[in-house]
């Protein structure tokens, strides 16, 4: 199939960036990246600059790609992540525009790759569990209703990928810092720490520039693990109600 | 910084004062219909005079009307300053945008928002103002009361015999219901209350409300205007 891309080149954060254009040949069989592969092969043969993006896992697991393609955080396709996108979603002829995350806490380090650190610093401000948990057979034995485990194994699925804030209107990254809080402090190891931890999150995802929640759903619509925004209204909850009524004295 | 500033000025903090100001203002505007819904009442206006003069005066509603006013403000500075804020934590737009993930009510509450303060200007300058500080209103009699008093009901037949006054109140309804259409069910999402059992519930009767009330200030001005026009012969 025969693609004309539209491609974001930015040197750096600073830097004022604009959309390249180039055509590309691709199969319907290759990945999103794979075809983004093919056109730097071809720009590296050129002796021009590749175009840089970011991927790990290409696997869909890892949270790494991240890219805005025409205009949707991870492309048109329902809950699946840029690297786990084929081609066959789109046809022959298309123009296809691609963009990176935009927030004002995600720089561009270059063209299609964002610094997403502002969301390490939110899970290293209490996205954890303080003591060692032990192994897998410490964890099954702790009895767990099977509604609580699979709506914390649900939270658990974020890949802290970003998606969320990148679709976000307002720059919000209100549904990534909900899973994590829904995920520890739904288990019982992590039970302990949660009106500490809701705090503590929150306050470090107010400091790194992220938006406020206008709940208009962009996030859930674009998240890759369709992680629920009743996870943000429990974050609500949870931060309302440790403010003013925690038992730890936080 | 004390814990409460902190929780005030925190993302969920700021967003519950908008929450609450804004439940407290859909409050208001059902309590709002019921009383201008006497103006369809067949009487030369008396009960809806009464009921005029009895809200400019009992002590209780003017208490809850300072409320009402202080929360209007709150609602619209905190409204503003959020999507300031919300405008600079995203800030680069999309080459391409699209309507696919979100509503655009929801993408818009500060310009519905805006438009809705600007309405309510116009508005309480042709009747609040009129009635509270001027003497531009004639004295009249009511049934039921031995005094006179202000005649806002013709105040309201006036206005409403002009059509591009006319326009301004159904363009500032049609905006409201935008802003309630994603407003309504947000603010619960806000407070946290969203459960599987109810939140269906929540969004349908968000969604009615959000055209009921609207459209239910929205009769009086076409009804008057049509009876102005002689389209109709309402109230005689
Ligand atoms: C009768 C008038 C009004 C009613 C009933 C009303 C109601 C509401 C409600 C229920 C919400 C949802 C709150 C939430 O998301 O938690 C809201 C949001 C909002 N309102 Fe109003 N409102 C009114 C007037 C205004 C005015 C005059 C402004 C002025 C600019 C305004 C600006 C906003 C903004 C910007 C939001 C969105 C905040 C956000 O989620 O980011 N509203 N309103
Ligand atoms: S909530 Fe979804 S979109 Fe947001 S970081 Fe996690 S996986 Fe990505
Ligand atoms: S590269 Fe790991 S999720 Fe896409």
């Amino acid at each position: 199939m025969n693609l004309t891309l539209k491609v974001w080149r930015q040197n750096n954060a600073q830097a004022k960036g604009q959309f390249e254009t180039h055509q590309v040949v691709a199969s319907e069989h290759m990945s999103f990246l794979e075809m983004l592969d093919v056109l730097n092969e071809t720009l590296i043969s050129e002796k021009k600059s590749p175009v840089v993006f970011a991927h790990d896992c290409r696997e869909g697991i890892c949270g790494t790609c991240n890219l805005v393609i025409n205009g949707r955080a991870h492309g048109p396709q329902k809950g699946t992540t840029v690297c786990q996108l084929h081609m066959r979603a789109f046809k022959d002829g298309d123009t296809i525009v691609v963009e990176p995350w935009r927030a004002a806490a995600f720089p561009v380090i270059k063209d299609l790759m964002v610094d997403r650190s502002s969301l390490d610093k939110i899970i290293q401000a209490g996205g954890y569990i303080s003591v060692n948990t032990g192994q897998a057979q410490d964890a099954n034995d702790i009895p767990i209703g099977k509604d609580v485990a699979s709506q914390a194994f649900d939270a658990a699925t974020c890949i802290g990928c970003g998606a969320c804030v990148a679709a976000c209107p307002n720059g919000s990254a209100m549904l990534f810092t909900s899973a994590k809080v829904a995920h520890l402090g739904l288990l019982p190891q992590g039970e302990v720490e949660a009106e500490a931890r809701v705090q503590s999150m929150v306050n470090q995802m107010d400091e790194e520039g992220f938006g406020m929640c206008s709940n208009t759903g962009a996030c859930e619509a674009e998240c890759p693990k369709e992680i629920s925004i009743s996870n943000i209204a429990m974050l609500n909850r949870q931060y309302m109600a440790s403010v003013l009524g925690s038992k730890t004295g936080v | 910084m004390s814990w409460l500033t902190k929780f005030l000025t925190s993302s969920i903090g700021r967003k519950l004062i908008m929450s609450l100001t804004g439940l407290f203002l859909i409050l208001f505007l059902v309590v709002h219909l019921a009383g201008n819904l006497q103006l369809l009442i067949n009487d030369q206006g008396s009960s809806f005079n009464g009921y005029a003069y009895m809200m400019t005066h009992n002590p209780l509603i003017k208490v809850i009307a300072f409320g009402n006013y202080f929360f209007i403000i709150l609602h619209a500075i905190q409204g503003i300053m959020i999507a300031l804020a919300n405008r600079k934590a995203k800030g680069s737009k999309y080459a391409v945008s699209t309507n696919a993930t979100a509503s655009w009510s929801s993408k818009n509450m500060a310009i519905l928002g805006t438009l809705i303060l600007a309405f309510i200007c116009i508005h309480m300058g042709d009747f609040w103002y009129k009635m509270k500080f001027t003497d531009q209103l004639a004295m009249v009699s009511v049934d039921g009361m031995d005094m006179q008093v202000k005649d806002l009901y013709s105040q309201v037949k006036n206005t409403f015999s002009t059509w591009w006054l006319v326009l301004i109140y159904l363009v500032g309804l049609a905006t409201l219901a935008f802003h309630l259409w994603h407003g309504f069910q947000s603010s619960f999402q806000s407070l946290g209350i969203n459960h599987k059992k109810y939140t269906p519930f929540i969004q349908s009767v968000g969604k009615i409300f959000s055209i009921v009330i609207p459209l239910g200030f929205a009769i009086i001005p076409i009804i008057y205007f049509a009876d102005a026009m002689e389209w109709i012969n309402y109230f005689s």
